[in-house]
């Protein structure tokens, strides 16, 4: 790479400095059964170029036609976001080269979207931030091209390149929001949170995977910063194919301190698409934008207008499910969460993961335990995102479960997270592989509590002398003895009944 | 007379009566074609074995009692512009050589499905531009009437091949007169259909917005047959018209009886004055005097933005095809040159669409890239689609006050293989009769109006109707076409393919 390596503002002295403005544009991947202009299959995976047909091959001739599910998913996603819903909208073409494209043209929507002017409620540290959106439109994918050889995995210097055309007109909704502006320190996290509440959103819709470590959810970022108080924008940066939430606060964090450091050296920033590295959280240079490409956007003369008719649209909202928003004050009062609790469940995205935890049988608080203590901290450790920490909501009310039936205490809890961690299987197999059950029988607890108060007679008289927290002594001894696997309280009360 | 020289409507009920068999009928076209298409050069691909294949198991249905359609054993030529599996498919383009569709177009689905023995794949203009098929990259056609001349285009190979008893039936391709220009050349008749109306699906798009397949024969009847068949709405085809252009043989079968009365014709003004040929318009002439004996009121209205039409044409036209034809760079498909050294796949793509396409798609390329640019759309493309909208308005008005509209078919007879090769403008200027209806999607008809006398070429006379009432077109067409063959004492034929004892 013959970038120079870019010289990072602090954090903080970019912020005293200058205002960021974002811009996100999120492509979501929809579920449905086939593809946006054809009947193929749209599923991921398969074997290569085993999904295709004539038209999504663009092979000469092959026509296009909606899947009119494909339009209804984006109504429903429109209408959540608060948008108007276009009376009519055409598709149109975006016309550029790249092998990955059958037909050299994208067909996309341009002027006229099918959702446009609405908004998203996202809650940052207590505080609401409206994030406008400007626009959901519907398109089709790529096909997917692998470059073989070359050190950057790019097309530039590859050996060959290998296109599987199974992704090619799977149906994209693409949602772009207007500039993001007033947002100062909380811009990595605003981002994010918007990406995270985009992403609960549409999952509550049921019409997408939105998983973004399998790209059916994916984020471009663009960033820019304009002087503090000046007010208008910079030149914006585009960081595309950010894969994961936390990456997306990355991506943020790094342009913000990348752009303060060229504008601050006297520098302009360029225009252009940058690449984001999930290894090391910084961004390089991708393709230029500078030369203004000029995709000829017309409308698609193989296609007719796309014409919801109003009755339908209302049919679509009465589908609609609870808004973020209200579920969250909803899921606050049933999980009796204090303020405090519920912003670091938001914060850390882990309200899916502890009502399907809560789902599965766990006590709320016990679950918001786990996931926002020990999953988390393993989390931060691999650099993942808690969803794809390791575990699942299942397998964590089921440690909770073995806890609340003595099975377990907190101790071997955490020892059956690690093996859950490393793949050893179940709890259940977990437990039995490493030996992990609390003794539940009393009688090696008995024997247990003998040696100790033999080897320590002063603390038995301690407690028949009325000092039951001197006890605590022959606990440690017993669980000490028996390597952990005792239930503290039991042993407790064993202790005082042989000495009372 | 021999079985080729029997209409398309003859030959089946032939069939019908156990007079021939579809195996005799198509060996006789394929007889006729290794005969003449030397010298013609009307197809690309000729398909005996399949064509043969297909006949005797026709023959084996008309046998068994249950032949598929009333066409079933009758053979048809398709133009190079429609997917056929298994058989080459180049739209006339050497970027397209060695191609083999993998699936049938729609209209060809419905030709198999109907029993039609597929003689072969008939030259065309390089993806369809073109008005004398002279800029096919495999070479011209020629004209039956006279082997110097063009057949006109781009379906020329349409034309030529039904002209000269090769096919009793073909299938066209019209953007802006492709079938109807050709059909005035060769003296044949030749049909463009409602847009929406015939499926495009399988279809190698020129401009989207203006293409429709339909029928070339010798009669008008038989144009009606092929048009029933493949019409019809399909899914796969988003401009798809609901609703089938249905009762048109009923029509054509009516106006042989020659009664036009209650029948309003407009003659469009603005496709009269000193650009049109003398002979042309005296044949036209002679028959509107016919149309008027027939009982038909003819009047003259203007359409007035008809003189924008073909600046319109020339801008939409060039940025659709620019758009379709950026699908050939020979990654997937087709004819991949490959410069030396390590070339990368931009290179590769370069290279391979300098040497595949010929000099007019170059042009039209670059033009329609022009007009959809960035600050010029709106002054170029954003205008014509306006022009566009004019022009259907006109079309509204006109058919407020008349029931079909006429003119002649082209401005001249066929000139010179060579004679407008390097004068783009004179060649464009051949479509300014047909090219409003394309650019309306209106029906349209072209069938011969006589011989010029100064040249001995035949001419043609065109007629339009409103959107879906394709059914006027064969009500008029038969009863003119009967009135003059009454005259002429039956069909005219070039001289040199004429049937013995004929003409």
């Amino acid at each position: 790479m013959t970038e120079t390596l870019a010289t990072l503002v602090d954090f903080d002295e970019v912020l005293e400095k200058f205002d960021p403005a974002m811009g996100l544009e999120v492509h979501v991947e929809l579920n449905t059964n086939t593809k946006m202009f054809c009947g193929c299959p749209a599923v991921f995976g398969g074997a290569p170029n085993t999904n295709v047909c004539p038209t999504c091959l663009g092979l000469p001739g092959a026509m296009p036609a909606v899947n009119a599910k494909a339009v209804e998913s984006a109504i429903r996603i429109g209408l959540a976001l608060n948008c108007e819903i276009a009376q009519w909208c055409r598709f149109a073409r975006k016309n550029y080269f790249y092998p990955d494209m059958p037909k050299n043209f994208q067909t996309s929507q341009y002027d006229e979207p099918i959702a446009f002017e609405g908004y998203l409620d996202v809650e940052v540290e207590g505080e609401t931030f409206r994030i406008e959106i400007e626009r959901a439109h519907m398109e089709e994918d790529t096909g997917k091209a692998t470059h073989v050889g070359g050190s950057t995995g790019r097309i530039q210097g590859a050996d060959y390149s290998l296109i599987d055309y199974n992704r090619a007109g799977i149906p994209l909704i693409e949602i772009v929001t207007k500039p993001i502006l007033n947002t100062g320190a909380k811009a990595p996290l605003v981002a994010k949170a918007y990406v995270s509440a985009l992403r609960d959103l549409v999952k509550a819709l049921g019409v997408s995977d939105v998983r973004m470590d399998q790209g059916s959810m994916r984020c471009d970022v663009n960033l820019s910063l304009a002087p503090k108080g000046a007010g208008g924008l910079g030149t914006r940066s585009e960081t595309k194919n950010v894969n994961s939430l936390r990456s997306v606060e990355r991506a943020v964090r790094y342009e913000m301190s990348r752009h303060a450091g060229i504008l601050l050296a006297g520098g302009s920033v360029l225009q252009e698409t940058r690449h984001f590295h999930e290894s090391d959280g910084t961004t390089s240079s991708g393709r230029e934008k500078s030369d203004a490409e000029d995709y000829r956007y017309f409308p698609e003369p193989d296609l007719v207008p796309v014409a919801p008719s109003r009755e339908w649209v209302e049919e679509l909202r009465a589908t609609l499910p609870e808004p973020p928003a209200e579920r969250r004050v909803r899921l606050q009062a049933d999980w009796g969460f204090t303020d405090l609790e519920m912003r670091d469940a938001i914060n850390a995205d882990a309200i899916d993961l502890i009502e399907e935890t809560v789902a599965a049988g766990a006590a709320p608080q016990a679950a918001r335990k786990w996931w926002l203590s020990e999953i988390s901290r393993r989390a931060n450790e691999a650099g993942v995102d808690l969803v794809d920490a390791g575990v699942s909501p299942t397998q964590v009310a089921e440690v909770q479960k073995l806890i609340d039936a003595g099975t377990l205490n907190d101790k071997l809890a955490r020892q059956v997270f690690d093996g859950l961690f490393a793949g050893e299987g179940t709890p259940a197999e977990i437990i039995e592989k490493r030996g992990l059950a609390l003794v539940s029988d009393d009688g090696p607890l008995l024997a247990a509590i003998e040696d100790a108060l033999a080897a320590q007679p002063d603390i038995a008289e301690k407690i028949r002398g009325g000092n039951v927290k001197a006890a605590g002594a022959i606990v440690g001894a017993v669980m000490k003895a028996t390597r952990g696997q005792a239930d503290a309280a039991r042993v407790q009360q064993l202790i005082v009944e042989r000495l009372s | 007379m021999s079985w080729i020289h029997k209409t398309a409507a003859e030959q089946a009920a032939a069939l019908a009566a156990g007079e021939v068999t579809s195996v005799e009928l198509t060996q006789a076209h394929l007889d006729q074609i290794a005969a003449t298409d030397g010298e013609l050069h009307a197809f690309l691909h000729v398909d005996a074995e399949g064509a043969l294949a297909q006949a005797a198991a026709s023959d084996e249905r008309r046998a068994a009692g249950s032949p598929l359609h009333e066409l079933d054993g009758v053979p048809i030529a398709i133009k190079d512009v429609l997917t056929t599996e298994g058989l080459p498919t180049t739209a006339g383009s050497r970027i397209l050589e060695g191609w083999i569709p993998p699936y049938d177009g729609t209209v060809t689905t419905k030709i198999k499905a109907a029993g039609l023995p597929i003689l072969g794949k008939t030259n065309m203009d390089e993806f369809a531009m073109g008005s004398s098929t002279e800029n096919s990259a495999y070479g011209p056609t020629r004209n039956p009437w006279d082997h110097g001349r063009i057949p006109g285009g781009s379906g020329g190979g349409s034309a030529a091949a039904v002209g000269a008893f090769q096919a009793p039936l073909a299938i066209g391709s019209d953007t802006g007169g492709s079938i109807r220009q050709p059909g005035a050349m060769t003296g044949t008749v030749g049909v463009k259909p409602t847009y929406g109306s015939v499926s495009r699906y399988g279809v190698i798009a020129l401009a989207n917005s203006l293409d429709q397949l339909g029928p070339c024969t010798r009669t008008v009847l038989d144009s009606a047959l092929l048009h029933e068949l493949i019409g019809g709405h399909d899914p796969r085809d988003s401009t798809s018209v609901p609703n089938q252009v249905t009762g048109l043989v009923d029509a054509a079968r009516a106006g042989a009886a020659r009664d036009l009365g209650g029948l309003k014709v407009g003659i469009v003004t603005e496709l009269q004055g000193d650009a049109w040929n003398a002979d042309v318009v005296e044949r036209f002439d002679e028959s509107i005097a016919l149309l008027k004996e027939m009982g038909a009121d003819v009047v003259e209205v203007s359409l007035p933005s008809f003189v924008h039409a073909m600046a319109a044409y020339y801008l939409i036209l060039p940025a659709e095809c620019s758009s379709n034809l950026a699908k050939f760079d020979a990654m997937r498909y087709g004819r991949r040159v490959t410069p030396e050294g390590s070339p990368s796949a931009e290179e590769v793509m370069k290279v391979s669409r300098d040497a595949g396409f010929g000099d007019e798609v170059k042009r039209r390329i670059i033009i329609g890239t022009y007009a959809l640019s960035s600050g010029y759309y709106d002054a170029f493309y954003g205008q014509a689609q306006k022009i566009r909208t004019l022009i259907i308005e006109d079309f509204k008005k006109a058919f407020e006050q008349v029931d079909v509209l006429v003119s002649p078919t082209a401005p001249s007879t066929a000139w010179a293989i060579g004679e407008k090769a390097d004068d783009p403008l004179a060649m464009y200027l051949q479509d300014l009769a047909t090219i409003p209806a394309n650019l309306a999607g209106v029906p349209g008809i072209s069938i011969p109006s006589g011989v010029s006398s100064a040249d001995g070429l035949p001419t043609g006379i065109q007629f339009l109707a409103p959107v879906l009432e394709d059914a006027r077109l064969y009500r008029v067409g038969a009863a003119l076409e009967s009135a003059l063959f009454e005259q002429w004492g039956g069909q005219i034929t070039p001289a040199a393919y004429a049937p013995k004892g004929a003409n």
